[in-house]
């Protein structure tokens, strides 16, 4: 009986751990497009992720309905990763890693303080998409939006694979990540091929940020912790395929529930900074090591 | 990033060494100019600050200025980013905290105890941290400092967790340091000797060997420069300075939170370094004393200090990539002619 009752308990964490490694997932997929596309860690992709989520509450708010609350949180998340790179990367030409680095930083303080000044510093959540009543599968309890979080990250996943492999666009994406140069040679626009990557971005980072709204509160300096765990996700999948950023997220996420389901649950947060260090330093190409053209 | 551009080819940066070296040899191994400038500024401020707050700021940039040379040398010279120096800084304070009012040490010896362990710590992790380049090591820093903080906000027991710990009065030779004008001396002076020294380090052979690490490894090692050792030297030193200083502030305020060691100290580090000038020792300065009253400039920053230090932030890389100091030098230069 005992036995069972621990097995219940594991399958719990689990079922959460994936949910919320879903969300890593998502914002690692958004680290993943910008790098491989332009080269840039977008420090600010956790703060889009918040956008997402805040806009989306304050569109409710304002009367609107859910669905389409959803849909303008995330395209708000989009919109401001556009903005993102005409103001602030573009601008800055073809400056280094750490110019870029204090770029996106100063980009992500921005996104929260404009956040800040305009929802304040409150904690703020969605209903769920469809209803609270919880699903019970042998003793484990499932909310209906970890199954809407776990939908969305496999559907982003499948529609990306798709767009890259068979789309015009998401080949003239990737040419622009393996040689620019040769890129614009072949009439490609890579200055429009890096918008769009740094507007995908913010636009996974966003759906990240409405599908969890209902679970977990949204607020104005959720996107720092939240931006740093999608990078660990990212690394841990070797910053080179989706598949490997999604895996990264379910791992950290997993990992997380069970440090805090078991025990220590005041470092549930140092999961991710020891791993961030221990993967840098001992397997820097990541657990899935991306292929060697991926990476550069 | 100019001496990156400077790094970029080869064929630029071979025939630069050695007409570097022939300078030195020609030039007084002390460079005393600006230090007396500084010197001058340190002694006749008093003169010109009537009120105690004046001082108390004054003091607080002089404890920012030390960090920020430290945090220079390694970010401006080095071209190692850190985004974890406020953990530094943290080690610091809350060992002195920890080692005076817990353990009844002499606060002096917590102060030289903890910047001792925060050097060993920066020599251990330094090894395989700085390894890592750009994007990875600012990650990896962040990592770094973000853990220090958790440490010191969940062992309640020791650092009294969010509600912080107070320390005692510090006392020198039977004398209670307690005023602000006492500190001013005391800050204002190992300032002076920080600044000196890092002057001078910049112009001898270790900062120019600081300055190759910028660029690709390769290079600097077919110059003869031993990369990791170099790196992991002036990590440890800017470290330790940090500790020191985060040390003595503690001592200074008298009462320390883990908000010292949150992320957003650290940013205010790193904006004091990219403000003033990176590669800059007088940049550094001027960036330290800008970041530490600005918000007492903008009463109204309170609850938009991030935005603001975003804005700033962005708007220095893309407009004046070198930093306040090294960007005015450059106009003054182009007006004398």
């Amino acid at each position: 009986m005992r036995e069972k009752q621990d097995m219940t308990e594991l399958l719990q964490y689990v079922i959460t751990g994936v949910t919320v490694g879903s969300i890593y997932g998502l914002i690692a997929l958004g680290f993943v497009l910008v790098y491989n596309s332009s080269h840039v860690i977008n420090f600010a992709q956790g703060d889009l992720q918040m956008i997402g989520g805040m806009m989306a509450v304050a569109v409710l708010t304002a009367g609107l309905p859910l669905p389409i609350a959803v849909v303008l949180g995330t395209l708000g998340g989009a919109g401001v990763g556009f903005l993102l790179y005409k103001a602030a990367i573009q601008p800055a030409g073809n400056a280094g890693p750490l110019p870029l680095v204090v770029i996106t930083l100063g980009a992500a303080l921005v996104i929260r303080g404009a956040a800040e000044s305009v929802w304040g510093r409150g904690y703020y959540s969605l209903p769920a998409f469809s209803g609270d009543e919880a699903i019970h599968v042998m003793g484990v309890t499932v909310m209906p939006q970890s199954l809407w979080v776990l939908g969305l990250t496999a559907a982003v996943v499948i529609v990306l694979t798709r767009f890259f492999d068979a789309t015009k666009t998401g080949k003239a994406i990737l040419a622009t990540s393996i040689d620019p140069d040769a890129a614009t040679l072949m009439g490609i626009d890579t200055r429009r091929m890096k918008l769009l990557c740094f507007g995908l971005g913010g636009f996974l980072a966003s759906v990240a940020g409405v599908a969890i709204a209902p679970i977990a509160f949204t607020y104005s300096t959720v996107g720092l912790m939240l931006g740093l765990k999608g990078f660990v996700a990212a690394v841990l999948g070797g910053l080179g395929n989706f598949k490997g950023a999604v895996l990264g997220g379910l791992i950290l996420g997993i990992t997380e529930t069970m440090m805090s389901g078991y025990g220590a649950s005041d470092y549930k947060d140092a999961v991710a900074f020891l791993l961030i260090l221990v993967i840098l330093v001992f397997m820097p190409r990541g657990l899935f090591g991306a292929s060697g053209a991926e990476r550069v | 990033m100019a001496n990156m551009n400077e790094m970029a080819t080869p064929a630029e940066v071979v025939p630069a060494a050695p007409s570097a070296n022939a300078k030195v040899e020609t030039r007084s191994p002390l460079r005393m100019g600006p230090v007396i400038a500084l010197g001058g500024i340190i002694a006749l401020l008093p003169f010109a600050t009537s009120s105690e707050y004046q001082l108390h700021m004054a003091v607080m940039i002089g404890i920012h200025a030390v960090i920020a040379i430290s945090l220079n040398l390694l970010v401006g010279h080095a071209g190692q980013i850190s985004l974890g120096h406020a953990g530094f800084m943290a080690i610091g304070a809350y060992g002195t905290a920890i080692l005076s009012s817990r353990y009844g040490w002499p606060p002096l010896l917590g102060v030289a105890v903890s910047a001792a362990a925060a050097g060993g710590l920066a020599f251990l992790v330094g090894h395989p941290i700085l390894r890592l380049k750009g994007y990875y090591l600012a990650m990896a820093t962040l990592g770094l400092g973000m853990i220090i903080y958790l440490v010191i906000s969940n062992e309640v027991w020791l650092t009294g967790g969010p509600d912080g710990m107070s320390l005692a009065v510090l006392t020198v030779f039977g004398t209670e340091i307690d005023s602000a004008a006492q500190w001013y001396w005391i800050v204002g002076g190992i300032l002076l000797l920080v600044y000196w020294m890092a002057c001078n380090l910049v112009d001898a052979p270790i900062g120019r060997a600081l300055r190759a690490l910028e660029g690709p490894d390769a290079l600097a090692a077919s110059s003869g420069i031993d990369i990791s050792w170099n790196k992991v030297r002036i990590f440890t030193v800017s470290a330790v300075l940090t500790a020191m200083m985060g040390g003595v502030g503690a001592l200074y305020s008298g009462f320390i939170t883990p908000k010292s060691a949150d992320f957003m100290q650290s940013i205010e580090l790193i904006l004091m370094v990219i403000l003033g000038g990176m590669g800059s020792v007088a940049g550094a300065v001027v960036g330290a004393g800008i970041v530490t009253m600005l918000p007492q400039v903008l009463t109204s920053l309170e609850h938009h200090e991030s935005l603001v230090y975003g804005l700033i932030l962005i708007l220095v890389m893309v407009f004046m990539p070198k930093g306040l100091v090294p960007t005015l030098a450059q106009l003054a230069r182009r007006f004398h002619r």
